[in-house]
């Protein structure tokens, strides 16, 4: 049964990619019988490219895309070249790991209320400094070039590439490296990208393309932060899709194929770029300077690493204090009295989101664990990795823009006779939720010490029982903890829960999005809090499992 | 325990490979109560010759030939059937169980009833002097004690055969003299057939049986 287990894994992440796909091309190009499109035409393209201002949303997630990928990647490189094994990058680590599991809506809101005009910022600096007594009338969110929607990407990509980062750095001789370029008179920074940054940068090259695909398409960071007039297309695709004119699906599944474009045109790009700094760090190398000044950037890497931190975790702040205020006039920093009626008044319709999000969570990360550890304890019993070809299954899903395939998906399911229902949700948030158990469980499992099998073994025990007995508990924590990633995975999902939810099947994640176009700060505060209340949850209780389990047992801490 | 009309460990005309080339070939007879020492340079498959004759040998090499042991060829034997006590560099003990858990883990199920189970694992502990032992965290052992309880675990599953991949490599001088005698003491009086892997000559030496130089 294991030796099918791979199979059922690329199933699970290719074949919704391929059937979406494939229901976003036809209906793209005229043709879904079930609402009349019997013949190929081109009709959805010229209704969508008649739309007004088309091409300004294009550039704007096109932008977005590259200008995300092209910071978050600088200043990961940054950080690691010039604080890599000091106190400094550990403590900055620890404080920026955690962001990885803030759904990005969250993370999105908790910046707005940083940074608008009446957000905690202004109010910091008012009325002393600026003489507000209102808030100024300036676009800061949603500001039509949209530097707040990539503020609010990057803050949450950087996490992502440095934890992908992190992971490479032991199979490279970072130390060694470090210590050869010092020596022969390069500044930290430079010796780094120099001689070490190139071998990284092959291995989290597939997460750069995933950061780029999810930048360019991403909805629910582009709702509450992006441009509205017009918005980025990935915002305006939704509303298409969510039209209940049926034949607005023909124009919609069209803006699909557009989206497609948009971030296939992001990534050669980038590609391109990819290509640009290579050759200009190698003609720069064969010059031989050596940067020795590099205090200046290590600085700005710091603080803008400690800056992505700040603004998410006071934004958070923000939210959970928000939800609890009472009156909170501009330009007050802190609100005059505290009060639970927003509580009071949301609780009682929080039980269906609530539920649904969690038993939705709990089903796909389960399901994702039983699949993962099932793969990789096939690929223990062949010795094959599937190597790169495996690794590009894993990450295809997060490659291919959401917009592009699951609203085809949905066609499917819809013209299959499948309604919003818990297992089609389920079976969505699996695709998204496998890539990140795998990446999170493959390098522990396969770190594994597999000589505590081979004795194992020699005292008479079979697979099964060294399974049970040794490596499960042993992995454990390791296990948990990429549930956890899954879960927190989970509950940030907005497009797929929309879209396949139908609205009838809403969860946290949903609810606070569509909130958030009303403007209620303490209900928006609620929602945010709840969406990183789960994760964080699921996170301490991955934490506890294993620490009250092994609590004598002093080697199991490590993790 | 094995008895001498078909006792001992015979390895007939085995070869391990690694993709097409051979790196060693052995034909010997390990009689009860002996030691064959391999020894050569890292790389020259001679932790390989443990794993094919254990039953763990890693995808990446092949190996070929009889493993007879009491009478009956275990090369084609599932690893958990060939009943091979192994010991590593690193004693290796379980640590999300105790001491005691790690040495009842180790005894064969015939011995039914968590008491008497329990009883043996204390004894085996007394066995190797280390009385009281049994509910305590393995972490918290010094690496001598670590290694002893790694020696009980593995007599404790009554193994036809040891396999030592350099065990004593790790300990420090003092240690590796009392460790390594005690070791072969219980070989001997267990009358187990041993393969000992090593680089040290002390180690050789000390086993006392024949030698095979590879690589």
């Amino acid at each position: 049964m294991l030796r099918f287990a791979p199979l059922l894994a690329i199933a699970v992440l290719a074949l919704p990619v391929i059937a979406g796909l494939a229901g976003t091309l036809a209906p793209a190009f005229g043709y879904l019988p079930a609402l009349g499109g019997s013949e190929i035409s081109l009709e959805p393209f010229r209704i969508v490219l008649g739309q007004p201002g088309l091409l300004r949303s294009c550039l704007i997630a096109l932008a977005s895309g590259v200008v995300t990928a092209a910071i978050s990647t600088a200043l990961v490189a940054l950080f690691v070249g010039g604080w890599s094994e000091t106190r400094t990058f550990r403590l900055i680590q620890s404080l920026v790991s955690p962001l990885l599991a803030v759904p990005h809506a969250a993370a999105a809101f908790g910046l707005a209320f940083m940074i608008a005009p009446s957000g905690f910022l202004a109010r910091l600096v008012s009325p002393w400094a600026t003489g507000w007594t209102r808030p100024p009338d300036w676009l800061i969110v949603n500001d039509s070039l949209g530097l707040s929607l990539m503020a609010g990407l990057i803050v949450k990509e950087v996490p992502f590439l440095l934890l992908i980062t992190l992971a490479a750095l032991p199979q490279v001789p970072l130390a060694a490296s470090n210590r050869l370029a010092g020596s022969l008179g390069y500044g930290r920074v430079a010796g780094f990208l120099f001689t070490t940054w190139p071998a990284i940068y092959r291995q989290i090259r597939l997460a750069v393309s995933a950061v780029i695909a999810f930048a360019s398409s991403a909805v629910d960071v582009a709702v509450i932060l992006g441009p509205t007039t017009p918005a980025s297309l990935p915002v305006r695709l939704v509303q298409w899709m969510n039209d209940p004119e049926l034949t607005a699906r023909f124009m919609a599944s069209a803006g699909a194929v557009l989206q497609l474009g948009v971030t296939l045109a992001a990534l050669l790009i980038w590609f391109g770029l990819e290509k640009l700094c290579a050759m200009a760090t190698m003609r720069l190398c064969e010059r031989g300077p050596r940067f020795r000044a590099d205090a200046g950037i290590r600085m700005v890497a710091l603080l803008a690493m400690a800056t992505t931190a700040i603004a998410i975790f006071g934004g958070l702040g923000l939210l959970a204090l928000w939800s609890v205020s009472g009156l909170w006039q501009f330009p007050h920093v802190l609100p005059a009295s505290l009060s639970l009626r927003g509580w009071q008044q949301t609780l009682p319709g929080i039980g269906d989101p609530l539920t649904t999000t969690v038993t939705v969570g709990l089903a796909a990360t389960v399901l994702s664990a039983l699949i993962v550890v099932a793969s990789l304890a096939r690929e223990q019993e062949t010795g094959r990795s599937g190597g790169n070809r495996a690794l590009l299954f894993i990450y295809l899903p997060l490659l291919v823009p959401q917009a592009g395939f699951v609203f085809g998906l949905k066609l499917f399911l819809v013209h299959g006779g499948v309604g919003a229902n818990w297992a089609a949700l389920v079976f969505v948030h699996l695709v998204f939720v496998l890539p990140y158990v795998f990446l999170s469980l493959s390098a522990p499992w396969r770190a594994f010490d597999r000589r505590y099998e081979a004795i194992a073994a020699g005292l008479g025990k079979g697979r099964g029982t060294t399974f049970l007995a040794i490596r499960l508990p042993m992995l454990s924590r390791a296990i948990l903890a990429a549930m956890a990633v899954g879960f927190a995975v989970s509950v940030g999902q907005y497009l797929p829960t929309v879209l396949i939810g139908a609205g009838r099947l809403v969860t946290i994640t949903t609810e606070a999005v569509a909130l958030g176009a009303g403007g209620n700060r303490r209900i928006i505060g609620i929602y945010a809090f709840l969406q990183m209340l789960l994760p964080f949850l699921g996170f301490a209780l991955a934490a506890l499992v294993p620490a009250l389990l092994f609590r004598n047992r002093r080697a199991m801490k490590i993790a | 325990m094995p008895d001498d009309t078909t006792a001992g460990l015979r390895l007939d005309a085995v070869r391990i490979r690694l993709g097409g080339q051979e790196l060693l070939s052995v034909d010997r007879l390990v009689r009860p109560g002996e030691t064959l020492t391999v020894m050569g340079p890292s790389g020259s498959g001679k932790s390989t010759l443990l794993a094919y004759i254990g039953g763990f040998l890693d995808p990446a090499f092949s190996g070929e030939g009889r493993v007879i042991c009491g009478g009956r060829d275990i090369a084609h034997l599932p690893a958990q059937e060939r009943h091979a006590g192994i010991l590593f560099q690193d004693p290796l003990l379980f640590p999300h169980m105790s001491v005691g858990g790690n040495l009842v883990f180790a005894i064969p199920r015939a011995v039914a009833g968590s008491a008497a189970r329990r009883k043996r694992a204390e004894a085996a502990l007394a066995d190797v002097g280390l009385e009281g032992f049994f509910d305590r965290d393995p972490d918290t052992l010094s690496g001598g004690q670590k290694a002893r309880v790694a020696l009980a675990r593995v007599l404790l599953a009554e193994p036809n055969f040891l396999l030592l991949d350099e065990p004593f490599s790790k300990l420090d001088m003092q240690l590796r003299d009392q460790i390594r005698g005690l070791v072969f003491e219980r070989a001997k009086r267990s009358r187990l057939p041993v393969i000992l892997v090593t680089h040290d000559a002390a180690d050789a030496a000390a086993a006392g049986g024949d030698v095979i130089e590879v690589g």
